[in-house]
């Protein structure tokens, strides 16, 4: 019996003429997840991809728990082949859904009839497998609301498919088709769970990390490169910059006064980022702030960071509750690396009482005390780039 | 030294041998400091779980280091127990597990809980249904081996958990994957199993280190505390060498699976072939075992004679589970091997180094120790 893994598209099957850029985008990121797990043929048709495995023994649990880590995808399922005949689809059904049958006790069948040529229309089709459903496994009832099972036959344009599953796919659009963007990931819950939002809808990210040895540790370091890690299963590769910032922000301790430590340092991460994100053609940067957190995300501390960017900033988590965000990060499983205790370089010299409500003025005025222009640069040429690429 | 007895334990290969020196010499330190030397003795640690845990279709994270698959089962019987068995009382077993997996159960068993232990039918093969209409509401856990270690039978485990976490999805499932690993391809999604019980030294690398797979989200209670290593799992300082040797030989065998399986195959048969002909000699193993344990009777003659008369001339076979010391465990009569049979019962088990002419001396000998021996 031939299996397949059917994939249907998000919301860019609604797209216009540019739709079959986004079918290309996500074949392309399909092919690349599931490339070290055997070949495979990927064809499209009306709103579907079908992964057809090439070899014997792929394991296709695998290729449905990679696929449904791909943006762009609305539902997925693994089916089983059958010719456009009505005996064919009912025999198949029966010996590939013995197992599920056998152990529930109510289903009903569904039927989508894409090809409107098949002799039996859909309704016609659910009655008579049904009957036969009934008499191969008698234990069973019919229950149209609410059955254990639902079983489907799509009469499709090659051939048809039965399948009993149906799981919800990762959603959103293809990464990559809504263009580039600089996600400032500090290691902390939040800014891994932004960039996963921003992926979502189509971004393809980078990311950039600041580091203050001897205030930051190689672990801290190891764990933000870990997270970024754990994002390629959704994002795909992803660049990671990596900024000395130690000197920046001894000379913030030195020269600035306290209470504005942590916004100006902000604001020269800002500067930094979009510097990086200019030449690497990144349309915007990527924050996991959200509103009223901590004392350098209220709206006035966020509008004097803002002040210090040319480009805009996507702020995904803006509106969420920290439980909200957590929930996120666990079901993306970066929450269990995300509370390693290591120091970043956000909590380096944190100020005892910050200022909640920044005046954009006093800020510049105290950031502009010092000339950070040459540390700027400095800190721009030594970042280093490294490329996690999805390495399943 | 002809070894034919892998299933006991295997040579540990070079790539296992060199990253325990290096370990032990070069990048000694522990895992849990804070300084650069305790970082990449993490990483070290690290890159062994990431081999591992990918020869398993399974992320690092699920991927817990012990002591060996004593320990791992262990856990995952005690362990599991501990932490969804306060209401769920029984325990569904295959009745030939691996004595570390039985006597736990026994111990279990002890201590109030109800062993189901399911037997092979008379066919000598097992079949999930047995399993699912053992299980009930009540039930916490259904344990199976993958390969059995005196037999070789495949036992059908993926079928079996399938079945059963369709009816009952909170019934936990473990398997003994150690005479699988790295034999047989083991996709820890496919065989459904939430927890995995693997062994280093059963896989080219050294004595002393295992492993166990625990599906994310799965709860497992410590039986050892301490300074929370392995997430609090399994505390002691980890066996840095030990650990990246059994990554090493992982890593190593991997991209072999497929080929050393046929050899292995071509193995049984070659031996198979070799032995019909001599009289009183019968083949235990079911033609669609794992090729890596042939289990054969010989002609009445006891088990350790021969053990001896082959051990003559440099040949080492085993007598039966290596854990068991010669003692009969009472799996062959489980699968209908009894009496006589089961006295003179040998058990060969290769590797992918044992050649032709290894199992063609080894069958010379046994016709010639079977003319010859007394008794």
């Amino acid at each position: 019996m031939k299996e397949i893994v059917l994939v249907k598209f998000g919301e860019m099957a609604l797209k216009g003429l540019n739709k079959r850029s986004f079918e290309d985008m996500l074949k392309k990121n399909i092919k690349r997840r599931i490339k070290n797990l055997g070949k495979f043929e990927l064809t499209s048709a009306q709103s579907t991809t079908y992964i057809n495995p090439l070899d014997e023994d792929v394991d296709l649990a695998e290729v449905v728990d990679r696929v449904g880590k791909i943006f762009g995808i609305a539902a997925l399922c693994r089916a089983c082949v059958c010719e456009k005949e009505f005996g064919d689809i009912s025999a198949k059904a029966v010996e590939y859904l013995e197992d599920v049958l056998s152990c529930a006790k109510t289903f009903k069948v569904n039927a989508k009839r894409s090809d409107k040529a098949f002799a039996m229309k859909s309704p016609e089709i659910c009655a008579e497998l049904g009957g036969i459903l009934l008499d191969k496994f008698p234990h069973l009832t019919v229950d149209v609301k609410n059955p254990e099972v639902t079983v489907t036959v799509e009469v499709r344009d090659t051939n048809a498919y039965v399948h009993a599953e149906n799981i919800r796919g990762a959603g959103g659009l293809p990464v990559g088709c809504s263009g580039k963007a600089m996600l400032l990931l500090s290691g902390g819950i939040d800014s891994p769970v932004a960039g996963w939002m921003m992926a979502k809808r189509g971004i393809h990210i980078s990311a950039i990390h600041y580091v203050s040895p001897p205030y930051t540790s190689d672990r801290a370091l190891l764990k933000v490169e870990t997270l970024c890690e754990k994002l390629t299963d959704y994002c795909g590769d992803i660049a990671f910059f990596c900024v000395p910032f130690t000197e920046i922000q001894e000379a913030i301790k030195d020269n600035c006064p306290e209470e504005f430590f942590t916004i100006i340092m902000r604001r020269l991460m800002m500067e930094i980022a979009q510097r990086i994100a200019e030449k690497k053609n990144c349309l915007a940067l990527i924050t996991g702030e959200s509103v009223g957190q901590v004392a350098s995300q209220t709206m006035a501390a966020m509008a004097c960071t803002d002040a210090a960017c040319r480009i805009p900033v996507l702020r995904p988590c803006v509106g969420m509750d920290k439980t909200e965000i957590i929930e996120i990060a666990r079901k993306i499983d970066t929450f269990e690396t995300s509370i390693e205790p290591y120091e970043d370089c956000c909590t380096v010299f944190t100020p005892k009482h910050p200022k909640v409500r920044p005046r954009l003025e006093d800020v510049e005025k105290a950031q502009n005390s010092f000339d950070f222009e040459p540390l700027i640069q400095k800190a721009v040429e030594e970042t280093e780039l490294k490329i996690f690429e999805y390495n399943k | 030294m002809i070894y034919l007895d892998n299933a006991a334990t295997t040579k540990p290969c070079e790539a296992a041998v060199a990253a325990v020196t290096e370990m032990m010499t070069e990048n000694f330190g522990n895992p849990s400091s804070l300084h650069r030397a305790g970082l990449d003795a993490q990483l070290a640690v690290d890159k062994a779980r990431k081999i591992i845990a990918g020869a398993l279709s399974a992320d690092s994270s699920n991927i817990i280091f012990t002591s060996g698959a004593t320990e791992s089962n262990n856990l995952a019987i005690r362990g599991a127990c501990a932490a969804y068995g306060k209401k769920r009382r029984k325990i569904v077993a295959s009745a030939v597990e691996h004595a570390s997996v039985d006597e736990t159960l026994t111990a279990m068993e002890k201590s109030g809980f109800e062993i189901v232990r399911i037997s092979p039918r008379e066919d000598g093969k097992f079949y999930p249904v047995d399993f699912l209409t053992a299980c009930d509401d009540n039930t916490v856990l259904v344990t199976a081996m993958q390969v059995n270690n005196e037999t070789g039978h495949i036992l059908p485990v993926k079928e079996i958990f399938t079945a059963v976490k369709r009816k009952f999805p909170e019934i936990i499932t473990h398997s003994d994957c150690v005479q699988a690993f790295m034999k047989l391809n083991i996709s820890a999604k496919t065989l459904n199993a939430d927890l995995i019980s693997i062994s280093g030294h059963k896989v080219h690398s050294a004595k002393g280190v295992g492993a166990i797979y625990i599906k994310k989200g799965i709860r497992v209670l410590p039986i050892v505390t301490g300074g929370k290593q392995e997430k609090g799992i399994r505390s002691g300082t980890e066996s840095v060498p030990l650990i990246c040797g059994f990554g090493a030989a992982v890593e190593h065998l991997q991209p072999t699976i497929a080929e050393r399986y046929a050899h292995a195959q071509m193995l049984k048969d070659t031996l198979i072939c070799e032995i019909s002909s001599i009289e009183g000699v019968t083949v235990n193993s079911p033609e669609d075992g794992s090729p890596y344990v042939i289990n054969i009777s010989a002609a009445g003659k006891r088990s350790e004679i021969m053990l001896h008369y082959l051990e003559s001339f440099g040949i080492y076979v085993s007598s039966g589970s290596a854990c068991s010391k010669g003692q009969q465990s009472g799996v062959l009569e489980q699968f209908g091997i009894h009496g006589k049979s089961a006295d003179s019962a040998l058990r060969v088990s290769v590797c992918g180094d044992t050649t032709i002419e290894d199992i063609r001396l080894f069958a010379e000998k046994l016709r010639e120790g079977i003319n010859s021996v007394r008794g």
